[in-house]
């Protein structure tokens, strides 16, 4: 009778934690969303369509053209900055070094980082500052273009971003560090300027990495 | 007779010696504690939590050598920025520190802080001591 209400216990201890590691497996999809019925092979089939991030036309700290396309098969971090801010950005990228730190072995993963200061931040600053970060190669880019191009791209990503010249620095922004999926889905965002959040990044990034290619996550 | 006078009057003197150091201790904690507030509000999240810097991008403060032969100096950079070239640590760093924004009590204090945290050991500077300085901004 014992050992009948040991393995019972067992067994629910263990479907339990089997339960939890499945929701835990699973990144939320941010956005907004809407339903599409189309018609394959005669079936009416309703599928839902994820707000993606759009196209961009960018240029990198190595002054190549950065686009949509160019993040193709990779998970990405974003975030916005400027190389002389003064407040916020230091601890932001201070804290991103150890996302690029984590996976720039890996292959699948990259930053960019979009100047919202495109007047003082031309390719050779940025280059400088990636420099001076010890950034090199291909997995951490910081992009500049035109300012509205990039301030419109900034509330697809869900962040705001503004001048002021009342701020420190003359502008004002929120210090998020956004998840992209290779389907260009938002699925997270953490707050750079906190340690514990950007350790939850690398662990969502890594829970990314091990999501089916094909898999439809709710 | 003599003797006990001797030893009594030594005694007050210990003591006297005693107190003067603990209210001395008790001042280096008060700049301490209050630097340790300023600093995580007005440098940390350029200089780190550790003093470490960012990179090649921001120096640390680990540099004891560089604060002692800079010991003088120290004050109005917090107050007035610096815009200079520096050598810390063997490396160069050329970007520009803005002015922080405190006044002569409140530099004296965090001063004393980064002077004696992040491995440093260089004991109280007070708002004397930083007035003068202020005082030689160039």
């Amino acid at each position: 009778m014992k050992l009948i209400i040991l393995s019972a216990c067992s067994i629910l201890l263990w479907s339990s934690c089997s339960f939890n590691d499945k929701s835990n497996a699973v990144l939320p999809i941010y956005g907004s969303r809407e339903p599409v019925t189309k018609t394959v092979n005669g079936k009416q089939v309703t599928d839902t369509v994820y707000q993606t991030i759009p196209d961009f036309n960018f240029v990198n700290q190595y002054g190549k053209t950065i686009n949509r396309k160019s993040l193709d098969g990779s998970i990405y971090v974003a975030d916005f900055f400027f190389t002389s801010c003064p407040s916020i950005c230091p601890v932001m990228h201070r804290n991103m070094l150890k996302v690029y730190e984590s996976f720039k072995n890996s292959g699948n993963v990259k930053i960019i980082s979009h100047s919202i200061d495109p007047g003082h931040d031309s390719v050779p600053v940025l280059k400088s500052y990636a420099d001076k970060l010890g950034v090199t190669g291909n997995n951490w880019w910081f992009l500049q273009g035109k300012k509205e191009a990039t301030y419109k791209l900034a509330e697809s990503y869900l962040v705001a971003v503004q001048e002021d010249s009342k701020a420190e620095g003359g502008f004002v922004h929120a210090g998020y560090f956004i998840l992209v999926d290779k389907q260009k889905r938002i699925r997270g965002t953490y707050d750079g300027t906190k340690p514990e959040e950007v350790d939850k990044l690398i662990a969502d990034i890594k829970t990314l990495q091990n999501e089916p290619e094909n898999m439809i996550a709710q | 007779m003599k003797l006990s006078i001797i030893t009594g009057l030594l005694a007050l003197i210990i003591c006297l010696a005693y107190s003067c150091q603990s209210e001395d201790r008790i001042e280096y904690m008060r700049y301490y504690s209050a630097g340790q507030d300023l600093y995580k509000t007005k440098c940390q999240n350029c200089h780190g939590a550790q003093g470490e810097g960012l990179a090649a991008l921001i120096p640390p403060l680990t540099d004891t050598v560089y604060l002692r032969a800079n010991n003088n100096k120290l004050a109005c950079y917090v107050q007035n920025g610096l815009k200079l070239p520096i050598l810390v640590k063997g490396k160069a760093f050329n970007g520009q520190m803005p002015p922080a924004g405190l006044s002569p009590i409140e530099i004296a204090q965090v001063l004393t802080y980064v002077k004696n945290s992040f491995g440093n050991n260089m004991g109280i500077y007070d708002v004397a001591q930083t007035n003068k300085h202020l005082g030689k901004c160039e």
